[in-house]
């Protein structure tokens, strides 16, 4: 076959290891196990844990938002300041403090030196600082919402001049505090991020090439990359608009009337800060589709029973789409009034980008062709994810067309779009992820019932809440109103059924909500009384699975480091005994056909 | 198998919402019906690719469920496949992008014999400015803004004496000719949102920016702010008015000059006092933060407000009469009601608007 070259490339050489085997130092106490762990496993859970903790208030954020909405006035605490307080804190917790630390200080943690044959990162003290002060950057932005003034209305997107001045809620301290977390939260990540790029480039194991690597590790190792460029404008802008704010330089700050009063800025602009976030925010938004994109792939191939298709377009979908993502920013900014004609370039880059993510799509559909479909939890909500993530990729492409967007910003439309693509499609890869390797984690099986139940639930709820919104969203509703109706009622074009669509969407968040519950205590529930899942339940390939223990101690993988031979989607091979072949399995083992 | 059908469902289910639903684009009256067909090539193209797609994937997943007597199909990769799917997609992005740039080239091409008109921003009213007679806008700084200039202009600028100056309840455009509308802000960023219109942008303090739209249908149109600019944003409103060119030039000259503002003439509606006073509470902006209905807003509610107890941010009470009304309205800061933020930016009224807006608010308050 023309097309075995991917996988079978020095397939029986594993180069002999360079140094010896040294065994690596053990903590003796409880609390150097348990809290200032340097083993990356136990790292990756605190990150989880916190991140799922703070994820949990900004749902609840979430849900008083959707009962103003429907219920206008309904609860006398949502006044308009506290409305979109919660808008800028619900925004900004599940894109940075969820979504980011999760996937990379979480699932990277835990899965890159497992799946690439390492006994851990190759830094792990500052692997251990990396949590904590991830920790103190979250514990900061909790601490706004208990300082006078409350935390910053300003949208997650910060923009000053608001930001800064008094008719927004927050501007006192607020703002400020978000600033040093936000601060607190890059340092921190630069730490783990550095740790991870370096593990994955030196200390894979023998016979571990790059394009042997699973997609997971790519995208994680991608975004990681992607993350250490983007956030240094964000921690620039965020010090810029604290300097302005505290120390009256004007960097955003032109000559400016705020409610009556004369300020003393003059000469800066707003909408540098504009480009300054979103050189961030862009790639933002693929530091956490990209390892999402990676999960999916890992899931849907081993559910598949199927090697993943078109691997080695895969890898480089990726790396196209990470590096495009650093030229598309000015997408957010159809309507902010810098030069019009960069309109020109910035829509065709992005809908250029729309080709790499279409043939991810189009591998993933393809690799269930022909596979041998096993629906268990994992596989469910990877297929959510990808039916959602349809959905969502094909509403970018309406708002990166820059005229289409130009009707459609600021309304419900983008709204419903960014939460399906990079809300909705990846919580369900998170989902799918937890179910996947919770075994690996726990030694136990998540309860299958229990997970049956939260995938419908979620899946179709989520969907029932945005897929309507974006039709708000084309009716012309805009997006961060405390309310629809006005001193001077609703605008004429607002029809009260729409009002119905509102109430619909919020019953749907309350409902998805609150499965959310039955997923926490499936976790719980399951860490003891879950079926015992031995080493590898799935039958997967990757070295994770592989470990002499479950769950794996410290070091992974007990006295010797796996050898690999192989790609890491060896199943179903023609001949093989089982539909699976291991990637620390050498040629001619546990397969009929030499090649 | 539940899996299929509820994707099939799903699918079913999205295209048939997409035809029967009743919220859709408001009728549009403006020239930018190119945006709307543009809008539909794309639902056309990403609607074929989302049903098709999907629907092999369900296909896939019922063809290939899991038996324990058969094996996956061992296939690493299909470059000839890969390459039609990648030409394929170029094709259907580039037939979206396509039109879309074309648009947009129009879009950014105002045309040289559009009619001017500003609209300036500020937390959280709009106001307007016509160029006058001399067809130029005189030159504007920031820092010129006070109580007799309101809309900061240079006044020894020739061009700005004759700008007319409209107090921000309405803006009147002509019906058939194009009109570029230059956005200013005083304070933060706002958006200039009529649905309607289809075009929208956003104003920027310390520049000017600019779209354009020719209005093809005579009515009355809401105008909205779509750039999140603080606590009073979901309530900063206004009125476009399409009418005939006739009915845009009388309304045209009851807009007080420059130069009228400056001698202190003009401007002044008919109309009994609490006529007046409504009038006056809609330009002021004061209802995008005090609501008449006893709702929630940015500000304490207008109705049963005279004649109230009400909780300072000290601690001390205060009877709501008419003395702490009128301080509250030229220093809205010295005693504000507990709950609330200081941010009420101080009315710059002549005492018989003063009056008049004392007379509005006690009818208002009942």
């Amino acid at each position: 076959m023309a097309l075995t070259d991917v996988t079978h490339d020095a397939q029986d050489f594993a180069p002999p290891a360079e140094v010896e085997e040294a065994e690596v130092y053990h903590p003796k106490t409880w609390l150097g196990k348990y809290v200032f762990s340097q083993d990356a496993k136990i790292i990756a859970l605190q990150y989880s844990i916190t991140a799922m903790a703070v994820g949990l208030l900004a749902l609840v954020l979430s849900v008083l938002m959707r009962v103003q909405l429907a219920w206008p006035g309904a609860v006398s605490f949502i006044t308009p300041d506290a409305y979109i307080q919660f808008v800028t804190m619900h925004g900004m917790i599940m894109v940075v403090y969820l979504l980011t630390a999760l996937f990379l200080g979480g699932f990277g943690n835990y899965l890159i030196p497992l799946m690439l044959g390492a006994r851990d990162m190759v830094f792990p003290y500052v692997n251990m600082i990396s949590y904590w002060i991830y920790l103190v950057a979250v514990l900061i932005l909790l601490a706004s919402f208990f300082v006078p003034g409350g935390p910053t209305g300003s949208g997650w997107t910060l923009y000053p001049p608001q930001a800064i001045l008094p008719g927004t809620p927050g501007s006192d301290w607020g703002i400020t505090l978000m600033c040093i977390s936000l601060g607190f939260f890059v340092i921190g990540f630069t730490m783990g991020g550095l740790n991870y790029v370096v593990t994955v480039l030196q200390a894979r194991t023998r016979g571990m090439t790059l394009m042997r690597m699973p997609l997971t590790i790519w995208a994680i190792f991608t975004a990681t990359v992607l993350a250490l460029l983007a956030f240094p404008a964000l921690l620039v802008s965020a010090i810029m608009m604290s300097l302005d704010n505290l120390l009256g330089t004007s960097y955003f700050m032109p000559a400016i009337i705020s409610l009556g009063q004369q300020l003393d800025h003059s000469g800066g602009s707003p909408i540098l800060f504009q480009h300054l976030f979103w050189f961030f925010g862009h790639p933002e938004v693929y530091i956490v589709a990209l390892p999402a994109f990676g999960v999916i792939s890992e899931l849907i191939s081993v559910h598949a029973r199927k090697n993943i298709f078109g691997y080695r377009l895969m890898v480089w979908a990726i790396v196209v789409i990470g590096g495009l993502s650093f030229i598309v920013w000015a997408h957010h900014m159809y309507v902010s009034g810098m030069n019009p004609y960069f309109g020109f370039f910035f829509a065709t880059t992005t809908l250029i980008i729309a080709v790499p993510t279409a043939i991810k799509v189009y591998n993933w559909v393809l690799t269930l062709w022909q596979g041998n479909i096993r629906l268990n939890v994992p596989m469910l909500f990877a297929i959510g994810f990808v039916f959602t993530f349809i959905n969502g990729g094909l509403t970018g492409i309406f708002l990166g067309n820059v005229i289409i967007d130009v009707p459609l910003s600021d309304t419900y439309f983008v709204v419903a779009h960014f939460h399906m693509v990079m809300a909705v499609s990846p919580i369900l890869a998170v989902f799918g992820a937890v179910y996947h390797w919770y075994p690996k984690i726990t030694g136990r099986m998540l309860n299958e019932g229990m997970g049956k139940f939260h995938f419908w639930m979620t899946f179709v709820g989520l969907y029932c809440i945005y897929y309507p919104m974006h039709y708000l969203g084309i009716l012309g509703v805009p997006r961060r109103y405390f309310a629809n109706a006005g001193a001077n009622g609703l605008p004429d074009w607002f029809p009260e059924s729409a009002q119905m669509v509102n109430v619909g969407i919020t019953i749907a968040a309350i409902i998805v909500a609150s499965v959310q519950l039955v997923f926490l205590y499936n976790l719980y529930y399951s860490a003891t009384r879950g079926k015992p899942a031995g080493g590898n339940p799935w039958g997967a390939t990757t070295l994770e699975w592989q470990t002499a223990d479950t769950p794996p101690t410290h070091g992974n993988f007990g006295k010797e480091l796996p050898s690999v031979y192989r790609w890491a989607y060896d199943y179903s091979v023609p001949g093989a005994e089982e539909d699976f072949i291991p990637q620390n399995v050498p040629a001619g083992k546990g397969t009929g056909h030499a090649s | 198998m539940v899996l299929v059908i509820v994707l099939i469902l799903l699918v079913i289910g999205s295209v048939l919402f997409h035809f029967m639903s009743p919220w859709y684009l408001t009728p549009i009256a403006s020239n930018w019906g190119m945006i709307d067909d543009t809008l539909t090539i794309t639902f056309i193209v990403c609607g074929f690719v989302f049903v098709v797609v999907n629907l092999f994937m369900a296909y896939s997943i019922y063809k290939y469920r899991y038996r324990k007597d058969r094996r996956a199909d061992y296939e690493p990769e299909n470059q000839k496949l890969e390459w039609w799917l990648t030409a394929f997609t170029t094709v259907g992005v580039i037939a979206m992008l396509a039109p879309g740039l074309i648009v947009w080239g129009k879009y950014v091409d105002v045309p040289e014999d559009a009619m001017l008109v500003e609209a300036i921003g500020q937390q959280w009213r709009w106001t307007y400015r016509y160029p006058g007679a001399d067809g130029v806008f005189g030159t504007v700084d920031t820092r010129n803004v006070s109580a007799s200039n309101p809309f900061g202009l240079n006044p020894d600028d020739t061009n700005g004496q004759d700008d007319l100056l409209a107090g921000g309840a309405e803006v009147h455009l002509p019906i058939g000719g194009p009109v570029k509308v230059t956005l200013r802000s005083k304070d933060v960023l706002h958006d200039f949102y009529v649905p309607q219109i289809r075009s929208k942008m956003d104003l920027v303090p310390g520049m000017i920016t600019y779209f354009w739209f020719t209005p093809t249908k005579i009515g009355e149109y809401d105008v909205l702010c779509a750039e999140l600019c603080g606590s009073g944003h979901y309530n900063m409103r206004s009125r476009m008015v399409i009418e005939e060119e006739a009915d845009f030039q009388a309304w045209l000259q009851t807009q007080p000059t420059f130069a009228q503002l400056l001698a202190g003439v003009g401007g002044t509606s008919g109309g009994t006092p609490i006529e007046q006073g409504e009038q006056l509470a809609k330009d002021q902006g004061c209802l995008a933060c005090h609501s008449l209905d006893g709702g929630a807003g940015v500000g304490p509610t207008w109705k049963g407000l005279v004649g109230k107890n009400e909780t300072l941010i000290d601690g001390s009470s205060v009877l709501v009469d008419e003395a702490y009304l009128r301080e509250s309205i030229v220093n809205p800061n010295a005693k504000v009601v507990k709950g609330y933020a200081p941010i009420m930016p101080p009315a710059q009224l002549t005492d018989d608007q003063l009056d008049a807006l004392m007379a509005y608010l006690k009818s208002a308050s009942g």
